[in-house]
């Protein structure tokens, strides 16, 4: 393998990363928050890249506009979702809340069919992203640099609102203590649609960046990308968004490696993240950035 | 569903005769069935007893024991599998292997339905076993996440070991071995065994795990172990209807057992109420029908139950919205978890002034 190859893999494995540690991310942040899985956010990922696509194919928009739209749109979204889906259930056992997540993500996968129909879609992709380039001996698509670049700045800007605002600072007790925190004051419900609405927007990006660079949409595109995310929310430690980003690029990484290394193995490649996950889950339960929390009786 | 304690083994009492004449009643109709439906009609009759088998085995974990698995999926693909690969002849299953030959000391293997399907039950409950013994340590939603994943790895181990399973294309024409009076006896077995499972014990260790695991533990139950058994038998009885499913349609592949088997099992098991056997049982039934029903809501020529090429649309929006709709607002399902007795019955109908009928 020629060091040029081997440049060529990392740059994808960075951007497949990156896409990852958007996502989980946002499942990160909604089970620190509300202790739940939100088996939909894979389906919102979805939406988001299908929104950008019809603002660029139907309403013929700039690429840029379609984008910042449609991440509005899915946020905004995902915070009407939560409304209806999981805030009735907020007191409920964990299991029922589950089971409507569960409920929300088949209702979107199968409006999505309805809707958008069955069929894979071709995605426009914008000549600016598509362009080759070459630095030094990586030659590569403008996209597969982009993603990594827009990740981190993402990243910046929401570690800065979780560490520095008045916002972050509820958020982060409303994860510690959801009574507590109500008793001083910080209006739960707002906290947990802004996190909403900061995952999905996370995950509406996420999507639109996928959609560009696999140009394909399916309703059923954000399922397995989904599930593999919470697996990289999990193996980085749930609830720390530095864990989601670390396991974000972890698996990223493994995955484009193993395929590039062990092609072989590639028609085991969906199931790695499991197997990395069952394994990180028996060796330490609370992920490789979680914090040991101690059972109360 | 159709049994009364209580009273002595041999006494006649009122109730007792309701069930007995519900059972002649439902073999009746279960004869008209086999002799004078439609196959169409015939085969989804058929399917609500695999169903219930099914639907039995996962309330056996999610609601009786409180463990959330999401992995049934694969057991029943396991118990398919086995239960397919011994009952298929060699030249049939030359027939299946024409893109590669199939391992020799599997394909001149050959032997009859009855100990194939326990065979193949058997199978799959070792490999809940195995997936048990680590996985069980890990609580609610992680249980789930681990039991999806594994799920998805059986499915792919599948699909990858061509020379045994024959990979992506699956297996087609198994006989069809899986009548309306095996699936029916088979249904009536599982639910005879869950109910006498639930008096003894060993039900009610697991019920003690559920509600509480560590009063369970300071009451002296071996938690760990009771958590495995629950695991290891409910993958059994996914393994037989995996077989019954496998020998009913007759085609068996690995995308047929991706997780929406799964969600239409859990939507029959929340229906019909956690932790509830006759509601499992009659949410199986209802639940089974309806999905045939409301076909015409999106393809009206699609025989075969699961086609995930033909994703379902619109039908899959009601259930969805069903099974929102259910744990939103009625969370106890159907039945909650009590179960089915003709007391209840004569009560809601005295109630509700005196309508007759009683049928099951």
């Amino acid at each position: 393998m020629t060091l040029s190859l081997l440049l060529q893999h990392i740059v994808n494995a960075l951007s497949l990363g990156s896409l990852y540690a958007l996502i989980a991310i946002g499942y990160t942040m909604v089970y620190g928050i509300l202790r739940l899985i939100n088996f939909a956010h894979g389906d919102v990922f979805m939406l988001g890249a299908y929104v950008a696509f019809y603002g660029i194919t139907l309403v013929s928009l700039p690429w840029w506009a379609a984008l910042l739209i449609a991440i509005v749109l899915t946020a905004m979204f995902g915070i009407g979702l939560e409304r209806v889906a999981y805030k009735p259930l907020r007191d409920s056992p964990r299991i029922s809340i589950m089971i409507s997540a569960i409920g929300a993500s088949f209702l979107l996968e199968s409006l999505g069919v309805l809707i958008f129909g069955g069929r894979p879609k071709g995605v426009p992709v914008p000549e600016v992203l598509s362009r080759v380039i070459r630095i030094g001996p990586v030659s590569t698509v403008v996209i597969s640099l982009i993603i990594p670049l827009f990740t981190f700045g993402l990243l910046a800007v929401l570690v800065y609102i979780v560490n520095r605002t008045k916002t972050g600072m509820a958020m982060r007790a409303v994860s510690t203590d959801i009574e507590a925190s109500r008793l001083m004051a910080v209006d739960v419900n707002r906290i947990v649609s802004f996190t909403f609405g900061i995952g999905s927007l996370l995950a509406a990006f996420g999507g639109i960046m996928w959609s560009f660079k696999y140009p394909q949409l399916n309703p059923l595109m954000g399922v397995m990308p989904g599930l593999k995310c919470f697996i990289a929310a999990v193996i980085g430690g749930i609830g720390s968004i530095g864990g989601a980003v670390l396991g974000g690029f972890l698996l990223g990484g493994i995955e484009i490696m193993i395929v590039a290394f062990l092609p072989t193995l590639s028609g085991y490649r969906d199931a790695f993240a499991f197997v990395l996950l069952i394994v990180v889950l028996l060796v330490k339960p609370t992920g490789l950035l979680g914090k040991r929390q101690t059972e109360k009786v | 569903m159709k049994t009364n304690a209580t009273a002595s083994p041999l006494k006649i009492t009122r109730n007792r005769l309701y069930t007995l004449i519900a059972l002649g009643a439902f073999v009746v109709l279960a004869i008209v069935a086999d002799l004078f439906f439609d196959a169409f009609t015939l085969r989804v009759f058929n399917l609500c007893a695999i169903y219930i088998v099914l639907a039995l085995s996962l309330n056996m974990l999610n609601g009786f024991t409180g463990l959330f698995s999401l992995g049934h999926a694969g057991f029943m693909a396991v118990g398919a599998y086995v239960c397919a690969l011994l009952t298929m002849s060699p030249q049939l299953k030359d027939m299946n292997f024409f893109l590669m030959p199939m391992v020799p000391w599997l394909r001149n293997v050959t032997i009859p339905f009855l100990p194939a399907i326990i065979i193949g039950g058997l199978a799959a409950a070792f490999v809940g076993f195995l997936i048990g013994a680590p996985v069980l340590r890990l609580r609610d939603d992680y249980l789930a996440i681990a039991t999806l994943g594994f799920g998805e790895i059986i499915r792919v181990l599948i699909t990858n070991a061509q020379p045994i399973t024959n990979g992506a294309q699956g297996l087609k024409g198994l006989p069809r071995f899986s009548t309306t009076f095996t699936v029916w006896i088979a249904a009536a077995l599982v639910t005879l065994f869950m109910v006498l499972l639930m008096r003894s014990s060993y039900g009610r260790a697991m019920k003690a795990v559920r509600d509480d695991e560590l009063a369970a533990e300071a009451m002296g139950i071996n938690v760990f172990k009771v958590k495995v058994t629950s695991f290891t038998v409910s993958s059994f009885l996914a393994g037989i209807g995996g077989a019954l499913l496998g020998h009913m349609i007759t085609t068996i592949d690995p995308k047929m057992f991706t997780f929406m088997l799964t969600f239409n099992i859990l939507l029959i098991v929340v229906l019909g109420g956690i932790g509830s056997i006759s509601g499992s049982v009659i949410a199986a039934v209802v639940v089974t029908i309806l999905m045939e029903v409301l076909r015409f809501l999106d393809e009206p020529l699609n025989f075969i139950v699961f086609k995930t090429a033909a994703m379902p649309g619109l039908r899959m929006v009601v259930f969805s919205i069903l099974l929102m709709v259910v744990v939103i607002y009625r969370q106890r399902g159907l039945m909650g978890n009590k179960e089915f007795s003709w007391d209840m019955l004569t009560g809601l109908f005295v109630r509700k002034g005196r309508k007759g009928g009683t049928n099951v």
